[in-house]
């Protein structure tokens, strides 16, 4: 009985993909559905503790906890070089399906900022379950209540004044901050830290003006009341509507863009396998994550996070990592972070 | 005095029968994971969490926090027995641990090690059942140039310790080329990778002294003939006793580690950083300053107290500003947020019972610890009765299991080969291995907050001035750097002078 | 490297310390240099927020050459220079006898994974060095190796690498 909900429902995951791509011949229905033969390593390509690593382990906890997979997972913790090394190491384990990848932003900048050979195309795209939002933030204690004031501010002082502390070089939080000073005239000076958590902290400290991290990397100073969210780099506002401050909910923080900075910005969070795996290996995992973010246990995560809850698959995740490609790409060109060579 | 109420509510938690034994599997598991190479806290607590969901938080982080000791302790093993340290903050361990140990004397080194750590994490204990909310607040006031400045007081706290300052320099200098392998974290670039992949992630300092330690140590032995002479070794008990004896004459010692080691947690210096600058301290003025090296009690306690009271103090930023000290703290943070406990501010506010539980659990822990560990060194004494012909080849095994597991990388298995001849080749030329390791430990780290100020000041360096406190530490650190320099050049003046009148005279 | 340098020394009996010494210092010079060639390319200046990505590597190495060359003459030259052997043949074919097979076994591992890498290592190690009986030697290298991967693959689910022995178990 359960093997035929799985078969049943990779076949309904496979619709899309099938649709889109004319390989649908080569995926038959009957053959057997693949599953992993040993234990499944996760790649975590960014620091133990952090937001990658710590997404790993809810769902190895969850599918621990509800079954969903025979074999066991086990998380590998390989942040060197800004996670180049995770994610080299996926891409060089050709046709290996016991080993996935944790992705986000650092799939498109970091080809660029260092040249290495990384390239997300060759590799075997699972999808996207969430995105992570950035938010503009700075000390409480600041004068400036609102991003527009603060911005201004940090406009017509002179450069070096206002510091602002994200992670790392030339990653997403620098673009954001290239992009802040391209767009409205911003004049921070970046300074990189090891962590969003060392950003956090070094903003309550007063040893930098703002920082852009994510909900998650913030929240515990915010709820003391030791950070202020100015504004959301998003479309929209974020949707959770619980109050997590004294009076404040994340749905009250207002857009960048309402604020007249029109400045975006989101981060995938994504799951890969090396190039050269299957489809039928790809749906396995497809299907995984799929039952993975339909527990409670996941939907509790996003909620205390803040994370933007999506679940993109197949051609339309391609299409995604296309555009968003494009983004990264533009950014990091206008912002001199390309390799010279 | 109601934090007192809440600490007294937190040892009647702690103390049920379920979780006293939740205590002991978490400390021999502790033991187990912090003496094999590879697997160490980190893996350890990472293993446990999944099960411990099951669990309630209080029993969970009671076994867990148990593991995280279980680990501490076991580092000085390997250090003392093999000389091969397992974590960053137990190198220091290995530079008198391993000579006793050498000598026949592994129980005094192993005893005194962990009487040390005891103290040491007991402090910590108190600091922060006492100061938390003070404490807290004081690890904000470090930006990078506060960071610089620690660094390089342990840098200052640990020159002159070779014989000859040349070869100090040139291995102090590998050190720091061997740290900038890799990407540089503030530019985004990388250095000296030579267009190999492999070197991205840069040459992590696991492997660098398994290799020149542990393998190293093996090739020296065998040259000098087969045998590690510990087959003397004392294996009952009353080794232990009679160490302890010892131990009240070093009560300076002590002390003074464990506030270097309070001092170097709460500022995030890390236990690493506080070891090396408690063993480095201890040296300048102990009475026997010269003999360390070659296997002094005080050499094993002074970085073991150091790095405990550390190790325990630095738990306390994590709690209540959500920064990770360790690696295996950021794991255990993880950990907290899995259950839905949010480290920071709040939680000292919101969540009372789990904090003061988990503080209470800290003081029954380490005493339970203790007990156990202490009881392990006959045991561990004995291992080095095992003839030389099978425990060599198990070390060799040990090593390569530890180099590999350090990124899974083949590669890092010849490193630490490499490593191993260097080591044979250094050891026997009179280079000092001590500040090789320190740079390659501390350099990158040193560099990344040194030029973190510099982008804040635009350049200007009085910025290592701006403010009392980092004022302080970087006139400190200067005044210790050139501390060496300045009794080198006096004593080198004396002794020409006393030439001089010896000439005159003859 | 530095092992064939000291192969090619003609010295009877074994190695001056002053010729190794002086190797090794040439050795680490050369180290030195690249150091300061490969940093001056990313840029090792001190540009208007701080220095560059190379300018504590460049000065780094520039530092190791100069303390390299007083370490080479004060090796060959200074008065109180060391007469000592480094080692003897004799010792050096000690020394060897557990670097060679070291370097077997990292290459073993390579090909047939760690833990009959390791078994086949102890049992070699154990047979040459005192000749101990088959019965010991079995049972202390397949012990060894048995209890690493319970201990690393089974319990804590660490991965080593692996071979075709394993890979028939399904590992």
């Amino acid at each position: 009985m359960m093997r035929r909900m799985r078969k049943l429902s990779i076949r309904t995951s496979l619709l899309p993909m099938c649709a889109a791509a004319l390989t649908c011949s080569l995926i038959a229905p009957a053959q057997a559905a693949w599953e992993p033969t040993k234990a499944v390593e996760v790649i975590v390509p960014a620091g133990a503790g952090g937001a990658s690593d710590q997404m790993a382990r809810l769902i190895q906890s969850i599918v621990l906890k509800h079954k969903l997979m025979k074999q066991p997972m086990i998380i590998q913790i390989k942040a060197g070089a800004s996670g180049a090394e995770g994610a080299m190491d996926v891409q060089e384990s050709k046709g290996d399906a016991h080993k996935i990848l944790v992705a986000f932003s650092l799939i498109y900048t970091l080809p660029i900022s260092t040249g290495l050979p990384l390239n997300w195309r060759i590799m075997n795209p699972l999808a996207m379950i969430a995105q992570d939002e950035f938010l503009l933030w700075n000390n409480a204690g600041s004068p400036y209540k609102t991003a527009k004031e603060f911005l201004d501010a940090v406009k017509a002082a002179p450069a070096g004044k206002f510091k602002m502390g994200g992670t790392g070089s030339k990653r997403e939080d620098q673009l954001i901050n290239f992009a802040l000073n391209k767009v409205y005239g911003a004049n921070f000076t970046y300074i990189p830290y090891k962590s969003g958590g060392e950003a956090a902290t070094q903003l309550v400290g007063n040893h930098i003006d703002a920082n852009v991290n994510n909900p998650s990397e913030n929240i515990a100073q915010w709820r003391a009341g030791q950070v202020r969210a100015l504004c959301v780099f998003s479309e929209q506002r974020m949707a959770y509507k619980t109050k997590v401050t004294k009076d404040q909910s994340w749905a009250d923080i207002p857009t960048c863009k309402e604020s007249g900075i029109d400045v975006q910005y989101q981060m995938l969070r994504a799951f890969f396998l090396p190039p050269g795996t299957t489809s039928d290996q790809a749906a396995y995992y497809v299907d995984l994550l799929r039952k993975v973010v339909a527990t409670p246990e996941w939907k509790e995560y996003t909620e205390r996070n803040a994370l933007k809850q999506t679940f993109v698959t197949g051609q339309d995740f391609v299409k995604f990592l296309e555009k968003d490609d494009a983004y990264h790409h533009m950014l990091m060109k206008e912002a001199g972070f390309a390799k010279s060579k | 005095m109601e934090d007192l109420g809440s600490l007294f509510h937190g040892f009647a938690v702690a103390l049920t029968w379920y979780n006293i034994g939740m205590m002991a599997v978490g400390i021999i598991l502790g033991i187990i994971v912090g003496v094999l190479p590879g697997l160490g806290g980190p893996n350890g607590v990472a293993i446990l969490l999944p099960l411990t969901f099951t669990m309630s938080p209080t029993s969970a982080i009671i076994m867990l926090s148990c593991l995280y000791w279980g680990t501490l302790f076991a580092g000085a093993i390997t250090s003392i027995l093999f000389n091969i340290p397992g974590e960053t903050h137990s190198v220091a361990t290995t530079f008198d641990g391993y000579p006793l140990a050498h000598q026949g004397r592994a129980g005094e080194a192993l005893t005194s090690a962990f009487t040390g750590s005891f103290i040491g994490a007991f402090v910590g204990v108190l600091l922060i059942t006492f100061l938390a909310p003070l404490v807290a607040k004081f690890a904000l006031e470090f930006g990078p140039p506060e960071f610089f400045a620690v660094y390089l007081l342990t840098f200052s706290s640990f020159i002159g310790t070779g014989k000859d300052p040349f070869k100090t320099i040139i291995a102090m200098m590998l050190g720091f080329g061997l740290a900038a392998i890799g990407m540089d974290a503030v530019s985004g670039e990388l250095r000296m990778t030579f267009g190999w992949s492999e070197l991205l992630r840069g040459v992590a300092f696991l492997i660098v002294v398994i290799g020149l330690f542990g393998l190293g140590e093996i090739l020296v032995s065998m040259e000098e003939g087969l045998a590690f002479e510990g087959k003397s070794a004392k294996i009952n008990m009353k080794v232990v006793l009679q160490t302890w004896k010892k131990l009240p004459k070093y009560w300076l010692t002590l002390i003074r580690s464990s506030i270097i080691g309070c001092w170097m947690g709460i500022t995030p210096g890390g236990a690493t950083a506080a070891s090396f600058m408690g063993y480095g301290v201890a040296k300048r003025f102990s009475k026997n300053g010269d003999k360390f090296g070659t296997g002094e009690l005080e050499g094993v306690i002074a970085p073991e107290t150091a790095a405990h009271a550390a190790g325990t103090a630095a738990l306390l930023p994590m709690l209540a500003l959500g920064i990770p000290g360790s690696a295996t703290a950021a794991v255990l943070l993880g950990g907290l947020m899995i259950w839905g406990l949010q480290p920071g501010p709040l939680l000292f506010v919101e969540q009372k019972d789990f904090v003061w539980g988990l503080i209470a659990s800290m003081y029954l822990s380490n005493i339970a610890g203790l007990i156990i560990v202490l009881s392990t060194v006959p045991l561990f004494a004995a291992i080095l009765r095992i003839p030389f012909s099978i425990i060599a080849p198990i070390i060799i095994v040990v090593c390569a299991i530890g180099a590999y597991t350090v990124h899974s990388a083949m590669l890092d298995i010849w490193f630490m080969v490499a490593f191993g001849i260097v080591g044979y080749f250094l050891k026997k030329l009179d280079y000092p291995l001590a500040p090789l390791v320190l740079s390659v430990v501390l350099g990158r780290r040193t560099e990344t907050s040194f030029r973190q100020a510099m982008l804040g000041s635009k350049g200007a360096l009085d910025v290592f001035w701006s403010n009392a406190l980092v004022g302080t530490i970087t006139t400190l650190a200067l005044i210790m750097l050139f501390w060496p320099v300045v009794s080198f050049a006096w004593s080198k003046l004396g002794q020409m002078r006393a030439h001089a009148i010896a000439a005159k005279r003859a | 490297m530095e092992q064939q340098q000291k192969q090619q020394d003609p010295h009877q009996g074994g190695v001056s310390e002053r010729a190794v010494g002086a190797f090794t210092a040439i050795f680490i010079f050369f180290v030195g240099v690249v150091m300061i060639v490969d940093n001056y390319k990313l840029g090792a200046g001190w540009s208007k927020d701080g220095p560059e990505s190379g300018y504590f590597p460049l000065r780094v190495g520039a530092i190791l050459c100069i303390a390299c060359v007083v370490v080479l003459l004060q090796t060959l030259y200074a008065k109180n220079r060391s007469t000592k052997t480094f080692v003897t043949w004799e010792r050096l074919k000690l020394v060897l006898k557990v670097l060679l097979p070291t370097i077997a076994y990292v290459l073993a591992i390579q090909l047939i994974g760690i833990y009959v890498a390791s078994a086949l290592f102890i049992g070699a190690f154990m047979r040459a060095m005192d000749k101990s009986s088959w019965l010991k030697v079995l049972t202390i290298s397949i012990g060894v190796s048995l209890a690493l991967f319970w201990m690393f693959e089974v319990q804590f689910m660490v991965p080593l690498p692996k071979g075709p022995l394993e890979a028939l178990f399904g590992y």
